[in-house]
């Protein structure tokens, strides 16, 4: 008779619950996973070495198509750490509109996880409800920025305009009716802000159909309760960070403990899990939607009281204002330097990190004086995340792989880089 | 206890824990570095993750660092030469002559009880391939970033169980994150249909630099006086 031996199975690169390119070499016993190889870098760009062969602000625009499902947040990363390295200040009102798109990059990113998750174990109408709802911040994105994805809006020293007054409108077309139109374009009437803060009046609703979907489902937690448990000391080692490590019960959030830009001034609460498995994170990510929700309605409020500039006015790395270059020779100079040389960034190095929807991200950025940085790395959450995929895995069976995926809301533009 | 006072309290303790082991506690922008050489590297590790006064228990990020051509500018703009200033840049490959102090790996720990950061940087003194201990014993998510640095720099990590390359292609050659590497590669794929496979080229772009790289030494960030000297030894 033969030997029993152990099957390896191979699961994607291309297979529609891998999220995107990842390769998993499984070596099963029966339908137990014994051990799980991920086999990355699929999608490796070499982001960190372009950036080196350009300068600065030229790199803004890589840093979207990292996580590029949380687009803002990325960059929020990027010049946080070029603003240390410069010592370079931040007018007020630009840091309420960062920290305004970090929430609603948060919410999107959130959305875009309980979809996908939802439609991995089985629960299709979530991924179409958390798509409707995305689309409203997609348009928010498109109307600051003009793209709906890769924003390249963060500036260091502020963000690249303020706020439009108008919202962009549907129009009539062979799918939409002028009365379908009339009715998209009824909350679109107004302002940004007057739409943002009719989406912050609307989203908790939205957020307890969800929950009137999922939280006590029974199929639900049968797929997500106790599977894929860590502990907080085995969470720590394995550098967890995020909602996986909140979720495990530790209360770690770089905006209430290591408070960048406004995040001090405004009023939210950090969830934590206690049981450290996917049905506990679910609940932590959920929360953070209506969390957000709340930052984001305060944001709104301090905006529409508070007009000011929203970029530094030191134009050695800020650009100057068209009217200023028409009349002003320095103006012009600057723009000139700036757009072809670009600016030098002192001697040294600089770590800054921020709450990332998926954990800490953060770049460390050596310059050695020139206008391109010397070196960059860029520490991604989901990166830590998925090389404890192993450990997660193990002894559970061949479904909750993909449970685990799932919750550990693993994207590939971040983790390849 | 605010964000200054926790700074200076950690800077006390490391000197005090420290003083013959680490080469050079500097901070910058709110940030301790300590330097440490090679042969105390994991015991000052395992120190500063098990002792109560620093209590690092995660390494937040870890990456190698290629020094080879820092403070090196594409286009002189402090000297003129008698047909006046260069007007572009003569693009120059990097060629790595002597490998003393080229490579470093920088950790980044963090402590969340005691909510405080660290950066250690260890130069690597001699040699190619350099070599390391590993840390994995100390932070286990160290496996995966020992892999990338491996991967990308070619820094041998010494004890690691599984030193893969991650990243980079099945069968790669190099290593890309050296400065010596070329930005545009050695090899490009295309798909031959003759041999029904896919086949390895030499690349066959011309490499070029659109924005040259330029040091310009910058009143404005002259804290302490240090850029002053730079700056009369450029123009000297």
């Amino acid at each position: 008779m033969s030997e029993i031996q152990n099957f390896t199975l191979n699961f994607g690169p291309q297979h529609p619950a891998a999220h995107g390119v990842l390769r998993l070499v499984l070596e099963m016993d029966g339908e137990v996973v014994q051990k799980a190889d991920p086999h990355i870098g699929l999608l490796h760009r070499g982001t960190e070495k372009l950036a080196e062969s350009k300068p600065f602000n030229q790199s803004i625009g890589y840093m979207d198509r990292l996580d590029y499902v949380s687009m803002m947040c990325n960059e929020h990363g990027y010049v946080m750490a070029l603003e240390k390295l410069m010592n370079l200040d931040v007018p007020v009102r630009a840091q309420y509109i960062r920290v305004m798109f970090d929430e609603i990059t948060r919410i999107l990113n959130h959305l875009m996880w309980l979809g996908a998750h939802g439609l991995d174990i089985g629960a299709m109408t979530m991924f179409l409800y958390c798509f409707r709802e995305r689309e409203d911040l997609m348009d928010c994105y498109e109307a600051v920025s003009g793209t709906r994805m890769h924003a390249t809006y963060y500036r260091p020293g502020g963000v690249y305009r303020d706020l439009p007054d108008s919202m962009p409108q549907y129009q009539p077309s062979k799918w939409k009716t002028q009365k379908e139109v009339d009715l998209l374009n009824e909350k679109r009437s107004g302002s940004l802000l007057d739409f943002i803060d009719d989406f912050t009046q609307r989203f908790p609703a939205c957020v307890d159909e969800y929950e009137t979907l999922l939280t006590d489902n029974r199929i639900w937690k049968q797929r997500t309760v106790n599977i894929g448990v860590v502990t907080p000391e085995r969470a720590k080692q394995l550098g967890f960070t995020g909602p996986m490590i909140r979720g495990s019960g530790i209360e770690w959030d770089l905006r209430k403990k290591q408070p960048y830009e406004v995040y001090a001034d405004l009023d939210f609460d950090i969830p934590v899990g206690v049981n450290g498995d996917c049905y506990d994170r679910y609940l932590v990510r959920v929360e953070e939607l209506r969390q957000s929700n709340r930052i984001i309605k305060q944001c709104v409020d301090w905006l529409k009281a508070n007009p000011g500039p929203v970029i530094s006015e030191n134009h050695k790395v800020a650009p100057p204002t068209r009217t200023e270059m028409k009349d002003d020779m320095e103006s012009m100079i600057h723009h000139f330097k700036l757009f072809t040389e670009g600016y030098c960034v002192p001697e040294g190095e600089a770590y800054a990190a921020v709450e990332h929807p998926k954990g800490e991200f953060g770049c460390y950025v050596i310059s050695d004086g020139a206008n391109k940085p010397f070196r960059l790395k860029v520490r991604a959450p989901g990166f830590a995340h998925l090389s404890a995929m192993d450990e997660m895995v193990r002894g559970h069976m061949l479904a909750d792989v993909v449970a685990v995926i799932g919750t550990q809301d693993v994207v590939f533009g971040e983790i390849d880089r | 206890m605010n964000k200054q006072a926790r700074l200076d309290k950690l800077k006390q303790a490391l000197t005090a824990e420290f003083a013959d082991k680490v080469t050079d506690v500097s901070s910058l922008a709110s940030e301790i570095t300590i330097e440490v050489a090679l042969e105390d590297l994991i015991e000052t590790l395992t120190s500063l993750r098990d002792k109560p006064d620093f209590d690092f228990d995660t390494l937040i990020d870890l990456c190698g660092v290629d020094y080879l051509g820092y403070g090196e500018s594409e286009w002189k703009t402090q000297s003129a030469t008698s047909s006046g200033f260069t007007r572009g840049s003569n693009r120059h490959d990097l060629v790595a002559e002597n490998n003393d102090l080229r490579f470093a790996v920088v950790y980044h720990l963090l402590s969340m009880n005691n909510n405080h950061r660290i950066r250690v940087r260890v130069r690597i003194a001699d040699g190619d391939p350099p070599i390391v201990p590993t840390c994995i014993d100390v932070w286990a998510s160290a496996n995966w970033y020992e892999r990338e640095a491996f991967d990308l720099f070619g820094i041998l990590f010494e004890g690691h169980p599984d030193l893969r390359r991650i990243l980079t292609d099945y069968g790669f050659m190099g290593h890309p994150f050296r400065k010596d590497f070329p930005l545009i590669g050695h090899v490009e794929v295309r798909y031959d249909p003759e041999k029904g496979r896919v086949a390895y080229e030499p690349v066959s772009i011309e490499p070029r630099v659109l924005v040259p790289k330029v040091i310009r030494h910058d009143n404005r960030y002259n804290l302490d006086g240090k850029n002053d000297k730079k700056v009369e030894e450029g123009a000297a």
